[in-house]
């Protein structure tokens, strides 16, 4: 097991603001296998889109900062010890990266064809031929019709699918070994986000790239997720496999989380379940569980101490004081669906 | 809930947007249903599909093209002085952006109290704050938050706000443009089984628009797709999810992720893939909207436009190649 390819020791990242430091990542850690998909999963202000930032060092420093303990390593070598060149390199052929919003990461003022090409001639030798060339098949693959008109196109001529296909086009120009996609079919319309995952899948076997996805859409996680971290106010409360976390959830967070989605699947009767209050203030992040003060099974020393990790399957693990007490409380832990399995 | 009686009916409405030089942008295109009282229609559809012109038209706020639209028997666009006064107070809407939609310079009591200074129904100042914190109360929120500010609220509790407001004035009917899209999973199942809670206790009728198919089940009793501005399939919402008739709503439903991966893994291999993306709705080509993505469109489908067409078991259907048949 030491060949991970990524591994995330101890995240934390706080932003300095007027109103003061705002810890949005407080100690995040995971590890992510060549070629496996770990989907990052919570609600807005969770942390998850600075955590994926972090990975690339996108993270603007000041008014962030990366505390002195993190260590994010890739292949063993941690990026934030990086040099400039080290981490040009890294940032394109070792890892790239997707955002939400295909229209602002996109230069609106370069054609597709140039800023495809761009990436291609930074990190390899090629002539401006070739790298055409190449252009033209990388757009090819990624299901855009008619490459040699698209290329000579601007991002305000593509629709919303079309700007997402680009960005992935570019984001495996040089066949990264991680692949960060931040909420990528998000801004998306239902029968366009089935080909965007479609097509992101299918790149992600032919070149064995690991992907970290971002998302909040549990849904999209049950498509193509192999391990499930759920993140909240700043940390990783569960994480496991993609089947433990849905069938099998631990943390009350999780669970109250799928049991809030309405499924198709499902009768239009059954209530949702949902989850009183807001998310705590990381201004001043409480001193105990995060997820206390909106939590059924709250209990005095969930309000004073953070809850250890406890483990149940060798790969699901969950933070929680529900299980680690001698005598938890009587209606946990909450499996659903015990047919499964 | 068919037994009640209908609230409101829609025939034939058609509103065209004037896009410069003799073309038109058609949003709605010749649509028609009707709500009965007490029931909560969904209206679905992807970005651009024309549900949100729909809802705005069916309230007046936009001048229709064509059509009509009757509400308890009256025009609703013919509607004049004391007649339209009493009809904007039936009719109420609740907007997506709760940020947009909330006069950031007014306190809470003040939105939620100008519905009723308008419109006469408190005779002092007592009995109007006994009316804000009544509705406060109805919406979940505390007292407290009544000389708050918008921008002190967080996106459902702004949402709520927008609700209290709207049932301020006694609505019956409710248009409510995707209520919960902009906020997040947690946060939406406070709100919808608010809704719920309240069209039960109050007897409300609710025009639910909003894409995400999965949420407009869970709240509606009849579910209509539109596509580029035309309805092409409408019926009971059990049915529509067991049965879709129309290669849309089949391609559609089949599009939306199950959280569950055992069943994704399942639906995977039986998954209708759409090709190609909306057309735009300026000077649509004849024929069927659908027909240039619709795996099993024909000649007909690009000449000739299908009308909806039930057989009185109120399914209705937009498509010569009906599936599930």
């Amino acid at each position: 097991m030491s060949d991970k390819l990524l591994k995330v020791d101890n995240l934390r990242v706080s932003y300095h603001t007027y109103a003061g430091e705002v810890q949005a990542v407080r100690g995040v850690s995971f590890e992510l296998d060549e070629g496996e998909t770990l989907a990052l999963v919570g609600e807005s202000g969770c942390g998850k889109s600075v955590t994926a930032r972090s990975l690339m060092r996108l993270n603007k420093v000041p008014p962030a900062e990366i505390k002195a303990e993190s260590r994010v390593l890739f292949q063993g070598e941690n990026i934030y010890d990086f040099d400039q060149n080290r981490l040009r390199r890294y940032r394109g052929q070792d890892a790239a990266m997707i955002f939400q919003d295909a229209m602002a990461a996109l230069n609106p003022t370069m054609t597709i064809g140039k800023q495809v090409a761009e990436t291609l001639l930074h990190h390899q030798a090629l002539s401006k031929k070739a790298a055409r060339e190449q252009v033209r098949q990388l757009l090819q693959q990624v299901g855009i019709s008619e490459p040699e008109r698209r290329l000579r196109q601007y991002p305000h001529e593509l629709s919303g699918g079309m700007r997402q296909r680009v960005m992935i086009a570019i984001a495996f120009a040089n066949q990264p070994r991680l692949l960060i996609a931040d909420e990528p079919t998000t801004a998306l319309d239902v029968t366009i986000q089935a080909q965007i995952i479609d097509l992101m899948k299918q790149l992600q076997q032919i070149h064995k790239t690991a992907v970290i996805m971002i998302t909040h859409d549990l849904g999209v996680v049950a498509n193509l997720a192999q391990r499930i971290a759920v993140m909240y106010a700043g940390t990783i409360v569960e994480r496991g496999s993609s089947r433990e976390i849905f069938y099998h959830p631990r943390h009350p967070y999780t669970n109250m989380l799928l049991e809030a989605v309405p499924r198709l699947d499902q009768p239009e009767d059954k209530e949702l379940a949902s989850i009183a209050g807001t998310p705590p203030d990381l201004l001043n992040p409480p001193p105990g569980c995060p997820f206390c003060s909106r939590c059924r099974y709250c209990m005095d020393i969930c309000l004073k101490q953070r809850p250890p990790v406890y483990q149940f399957e060798p790969d699901h693990q969950a933070d929680c004081w529900l299980y680690a007490l001698e005598k938890p409380a009587e209606d946990a832990p909450f499996t659903r669906r015990d047919d499964h399995e | 809930m068919s037994e009640n009686p209908v609230l409101l009916e829609v025939s034939h409405i058609k509103k065209y947007f004037d896009s410069g030089s003799g073309h038109w942008l058609k949003a709605v295109d010749d649509v028609s249903f009707s709500i009965h009282q007490g029931e909560t229609l969904g209206l679905v559809g992807e970005s651009g599909c024309g549900k949100t012109t729909c809802g705005r038209t069916i309230m007046g706020m936009y001048q229709k093209t064509a059509g009509l639209v009757r509400y308890r028997g009256q025009d609703v666009h013919a509607l004049k002085g004391k007649a339209l006064f009493a009809f904007r107070k039936d009719a109420q809407m609740i907007f997506q952006d709760p940020y947009a939609s909330l006069d950031p310079r007014m306190t809470v009591s003040d939105i939620i109290g100008e519905g009723l200074d308008v419109h006469h129904l408190v005779r002092n100042r007592q009995e109007r704050t006994k009316r804000i914190y009544e509705l406060l109360d109805l919406v979940e929120l505390n007292h407290e938050h009544a000389n708050r500010f918008i921008h002190e609220f967080s996106g459902g509790q702004r949402q709520r706000i927008g609700i209290a407001r709207a049932l301020a004035v006694n609505p019956s009917f409710l248009v409510l443009d995707e209520p919960i899209s902009a906020l997040d999973v947690s946060i939406q199942a406070q709100v919808v089984n608010l809704l719920k809670k309240l069209q039960q206790e109050q007897g409300l009728t609710y025009l639910f628009i909003a894409h995400d198919l999965a949420m407009v089940k869970h709240i509606s009793d009849r579910v209509a797709v539109m596509y580029l501005g035309k309805i092409v399939e409408i019926t009971r919402s059990g049915e529509l999810y067991a049965h879709p008739r129309h290669p849309y709503t089949a391609a559609l439903l089949s599009a939306i992720p199950i959280p569950d991966p055992d069943v994704e893994a399942k639906r995977e291999r039986g998954r209708i893939k759409l090709a190609g993306e909306v057309l735009s709705p300026i000077d649509p080509p004849p024929g069927c909207r659908f027909a240039s993505r619709c795996p099993y469109a024909t000649e007909i489908c690009r000449q000739e436009t299908p009308e909806l067409t039930g057989e009185g078991d109120g399914h209705w259907v937009a498509c010569y190649h009906q599936l599930n048949r």
